[in-house]
């Protein structure tokens, strides 16, 4: 056994500094939440007032734009059409809210990262166990203080979806930066870019491919974690999938997960074709 | 006399593993440089000029230095020791903005891998340097079609890098150094990736080019044939030091060294068997003159 001696626990100061946050700064994390909460809702209103069809039609343009190939355009646009089958349209859309803003907001947050990641070592060497942290630590232990400090609901759902998923776009982003040709920089750099030119012109280029595969990870992560943030309150197709557990109704839940599933096939396919439209070595 | 374009003094360039301050008067320093295996001595005490309108060569091995040499000149690598000057600028003592507004106006560059912007058009990668000089678009556009006339591939402007040949490739990267008419090129191993009809089409290209436009060309390669095709003058390198200094016919008549004489070698075994032949051939035709004589 480890001996007792050494026996220590930082429980009890987490939970101070936890409670400490809320007491002292309560109101500041209260204005957060209802800002994340106004754009959240910003946003579900818009996918809401859009009419089933309509959906239908986007992802058949997308589709195309994407593969050029009449079948999977075909199988794209009649999948979704199953989730309103079920029922669960509404639900779905609630979740693709949550999905986007927390997309929104981890791309705009973890692109700049990964490029600062790429262009300062000292960062990058700090932040990569922060990131592997992110990644492993299970997603219900900060469930807890995030609720605690964001209240029920989607905002925390917001906030642990954006923990887990922000790492990808970050580290592809930096390496997408790494793996740019050292000739195609040099060249750039003999011209005389400065910095700034160099990452404008050629680099951030270059790293496309890279950066919109780490869109499309970071995109199917968060939805993998719709039915978690559910347990807090978030509604949507998660909730679904929680109520089945609970009344362990198999076929309800089934339902739930194929339109989850269908979801993340249609958003896979579509952001991975344009990810390759954008190959910058095109003939 | 004109002053010269490059004046390159006692230039050294070590690269090492761990952070050194080289001092060339430190005999002992060099020579733990030279032993350890963390650093490598790539330019060792190279001193020389180039001459306005002079097609200047450096010629190596692989591992020589030359390319760590052409580099130096625009401080793509950073310089250990010496000093580097260029059209009347001492690049050595530049700070990082003026750097860039030399690199911008004085001097272009040609790259053995050609170093074209996949994701950009032939005539965008034309007038790349103008576009970070900041010239406005229509003006950049009208200067790199010129360009691209001038080597030919004025109409492919609108196709991307991928869907050209080695040789194409090249000659947009030629095009890109000719449109911001600096009066220095550097050029590192611009043909040394092409096939040798090519190779040698490209060569007389840039004699071509170098009739209309009076540059002044610093030229790195291993082939010794376009050596003493387009240069005026050629430096040989050896483990980061120049061996020899002359011009082409010059060197090659006169080795210095046994390294030198190596170098030449092949192409007076190439000579000496044409001679052969052509000896051969007189003779023959010779006979049979007399052969109708009598």
């Amino acid at each position: 056994m480890f001996p007792e001696a050494f026996k220590y626990s930082v429980a009890k100061s987490v939970n101070h500094a936890i409670k400490w946050l809320l007491n002292t700064h309560g109101s500041a994390f209260d204005s957060f939440s209802s800002g994340i909460l106004g754009l959240l809702l910003w946003v579900q209103g818009i996918l809401v007032s859009i009419p089933w069809w309509a959906y239908i039609a986007f992802i058949a343009v997308m589709a195309w734009i994407a593969t050029r190939k009449i079948i999977p355009v075909i199988v794209l646009a009649v999948l979704p059409v199953f989730i309103g089958m079920f029922g669960l349209w509404h639900l779905a859309l609630e979740t693709l809210a949550l999905v986007i803003t927390s997309v929104v907001i981890a791309l705009a947050i973890g692109i700049p990262m990964g490029v600062l990641m790429a262009e300062a070592k000292y960062f990058a060497e700090f932040i990569k166990p922060v990131l592997d942290a992110m990644q492993t630590m299970p997603s219900f232990v900060y469930l807890i203080p995030a609720m605690m400090l964001f209240g029920l609901g989607k905002v925390p759902a917001v906030i642990a979806t954006l923990i887990y998923a922000l790492p990808p776009v970050m580290r592809l982003t930096c390496l997408g930066l790494q793996q740019v040709p050292k000739p195609v920089q040099e060249a750039a750099l003999a011209y005389g870019a400065t910095r700034w030119q160099l990452l404008k012109e050629v680099r951030i280029p270059l790293a496309m491919p890279s950066i919109l595969a780490g869109v499309n990870q970071t995109t199917m992560m968060a939805l993998a974690m719709v039915v978690i943030a559910s347990m807090i309150g978030a509604r949507g197709l998660g909730q679904e999938v929680l109520m089945a557990i609970n009344r362990i109704d198999v076929g309800r839940g089934f339902e739930a997960g194929i339109s989850i599933v269908i979801m993340g096939i249609v958003i896979d396919r579509i952001t991975q074709g344009l990810a390759k439209r954008w190959d910058p070595n095109r003939k | 006399m004109a002053e010269n374009v490059i004046d390159v003094k006692e230039l050294w360039k070590v690269y090492s593993k761990k952070d050194i301050d080289l001092d060339v008067e430190d005999e002992e320093m060099i020579e733990s440089l030279d032993s350890s295996s963390d650093s490598v001595v790539a330019v060792r005490d190279v001193t020389f000029s180039v001459k306005p309108g002079e097609v200047f060569i450096v010629m190596g091995l692989s591992g020589s230095g030359k390319s760590t040499l052409i580099r130096c000149l625009l401080r793509l690598v950073d310089i250990s020791w010496g000093s580097v000057t260029i059209n009347g600028q001492e690049v050595t003592a530049m700070n990082k903005k003026e750097l860039t507004e030399f690199r911008r106006n004085q001097a272009a560059m040609v790259f053995q891998h050609y170093g074209l912007l996949p994701h950009r058009t032939v005539l965008e990668n034309v007038s790349f340097g103008l576009k970070l000089r900041g010239v406005p678009k229509k003006e950049r556009r009208e200067r790199a079609r010129e360009a691209l006339k001038i080597v030919g591939l004025e109409k492919w402007d609108d196709y991307y890098p991928a869907a050209l040949s080695g040789g194409m490739r090249q000659r947009v990267g030629i095009a890109r150094a000719l449109v911001v008419d600096t009066p220095l090129l550097l050029m590192d191993e611009p043909f040394s990736g092409l096939d040798p009809l090519i190779r040698r089409e490209m060569q007389d290209e840039l004699v071509r080019i170098q009739e209309e436009f009076h540059k002044t060309i610093f030229f790195v390669t291993h082939d010794l044939d376009e050596a003493m095709r387009l240069g005026d003058r050629m430096a040989v390198m050896r483990n980061g030091e120049i061996v020899q200094i002359g011009k082409p016919a010059e060197v090659f008549a006169d080795p210095a060294d046994d390294y030198v004489a190596r170098f030449v070698q092949d192409k007076r075994e190439e000579i000496r068997k044409t001679d052969e032949q052509m000896a051969a051939l007189v003779a023959q035709s010779e006979e049979v003159v007399s052969d109708d004589v009598s």
